[in-house]
């Protein structure tokens, strides 16, 4: 038997399934941060340039990749939501926003957290940091749109232009300010090349990146329930599903 | 009755345009005044160092440029919206594409180009030499353009929403980025007389980009703002 994969697009089949899953996911979720903080916190080396400060990275690293390829995964739910009218990817695209906002300026507060011990300074107009800041801003942009619009439907369409116009923007940006990093200062501040990592080390970032995109997951999921119950007032399955 | 052809059309909506400009001069002088003051109030805030001015001046003209653009996108849809011309420019059997093209080149004329043209004069304030006051213009000519291609996709989105003007500067100011940092660092390398080229030739290929895809994403989202 062949898996229809549709049959999950409707919000009458997926929100039971997906309701029951939210409370795996999360527990998964906080399994691995207590795992992954103490493999990082306890189990990892000193670092021999960074000292104690290094740390922060186990958050701030898997922060700031959740932060991109969220943007990514938005930008292509959105589309889809658009282009063949499935209010499901839709929604999904704009529970994602939020929580890729809030990666993006996790990473960067960590970011500056690492910064002032490391290189001496809250914030540095490097290449990562300031294209990482326009994508907090491309965010706050597309989050921003969807909420000014009271129509459902129209906010679910604009949201999708300005991700996908967003999305392919996103190279030219990365490689403009990259750009313009080097023609204006030169490589001042670089982080030193470090050697081989130790492996708990890696071992706490991997498992770090695991809690944070089952967390991802869990949340995702919840608010996406949460805005399926709020937009299909008044339909059948709903009515049934919050009584039962 | 044969329908007239996709450059008539093109030719009308420009001239339509520039003659509701010329009916309403106001707008475009002021959008105009606004780009010379904010210039003008850099030094007084800053302090009238000319050393460290002229360093500054190309960014400052083009942060200023960048925002008197966005102070028209405002007017781009909404005059049209209002009285229904747009819904009947929608139903138009010629495309949609050139629609919002001529009106991005009509907006560009009225408000654009006097803002090139007093650049100069803005720019002998900072004590530029002709050849970096040329590069400063070659640079708005070939940047400016892209300010207003990709704001159109902005004011097509925020049309008739509540708050549209703040919102509309929060949608497009991160996607101007590309084309600021070039362009003023076409500028600015006059300046140091570094080599502007490699700034200009990027600026270039972003425009022709911009020219390409953005009034294709104008056009969808005039179309989700007006159904």
């Amino acid at each position: 038997m062949s898996l229809n994969w549709y049959r999950y697009a409707s919000p009458g089949k997926f929100y039971p399934v997906a309701s029951k899953m939210i409370p795996w996911f999360a527990t998964a979720a906080a399994i691995l941060f207590i795992i992954g903080l103490y493999v990082g916190l306890f189990l990892a080396p000193r670092d021999f340039q960074q000292g104690e400060a290094y740390r922060v990275l186990f958050i701030h690293v898997p922060a700031a990749w959740m932060g991109m390829l969220l943007y990514i995964l938005m930008a292509i739910y959105a589309g889809i939501g658009w282009a063949f009218n499935a209010r499901l990817s839709s929604m999904m695209a704009s529970s994602l926003s939020i929580t890729g906002a809030m990666f993006t300026f996790l990473s960067l507060v960590t970011g500056s957290m690492w910064g002032k011990p490391t290189w001496g300074t809250w914030w540095v107009w490097d290449a990562r940091t300031t294209s990482t800041l326009i994508l907090l801003f491309l965010y706050i942009g597309f989050v921003s749109l969807q909420s000014a619009i009271d129509d459902p439907r129209r906010a679910d369409r604009a949201g999708a232009v300005l991700a996908l116009v967003g999305v392919i923007n996103v190279p030219i940006i990365y490689y403009s300010v990259q750009w313009w990093n080097t023609l204006h200062q030169g490589a001042t501040i670089r982080i030193v090349d470090k050697p081989t990592i130790a492996a708990p080390m890696l071992a706490a970032m991997l498992i770090m990146l695991a809690a944070c995109w089952l967390y991802s997951i869990a949340v995702v999921l919840t608010r996406l329930c949460c805005a399926i119950i709020e937009r299909e007032r008044g339909v059948g399955w709903r009515e049934e599903a919050l009584t039962r | 009755m044969s329908t007239p052809s996709q450059f008539a059309m093109f030719r009308w909506l420009v001239r339509r345009d520039l003659t509701l400009a010329w009916r309403r001069r106001a707008d475009a002088l002021s959008t105009l005044f606004f780009f010379v003051i904010v210039v003008s109030l850099f030094p007084l805030s800053i302090g009238p160092d000319t050393q460290l001015l002229r360093s500054i001046a190309s960014g400052l003209v083009w942060v200023a440029a960048l925002l008197a653009s966005m102070l028209s996108l405002g007017r781009l849809f909404a005059g049209d919206y209002v009285d229904g011309t747009l819904e009947q420019m929608l139903m138009t059997p010629q495309p949609l594409y050139l629609i919002v093209l001529g009106k991005a080149f009509a907006q560009w004329l009225v408000s654009e180009v006097p803002l090139i043209l007093i650049t100069p004069l803005v720019g002998t304030q900072f004590g530029w030499t002709r050849s970096a006051l040329l590069l400063l213009v070659v640079s708005l000519v070939l940047g400016i353009p892209v300010f207003s291609l990709i704001g159109s996709i902005g004011a097509a989105l925020t049309l008739g929403l509540r708050g549209g003007g703040v919102l509309l500067s929060l949608l497009v100011l991160p996607l101007y980025i590309p084309a600021l940092i070039f362009g003023a660092g076409a500028a600015e390398a006059s300046l140091a007389s570094g080599s502007p080229e490699a700034n200009l030739y990027l600026l270039g290929a972003v425009l022709v980009l911009t020219v390409v895809f953005a009034p294709w994403a104008t056009s969808a989202a005039l179309r989700i703002s007006l159904e």
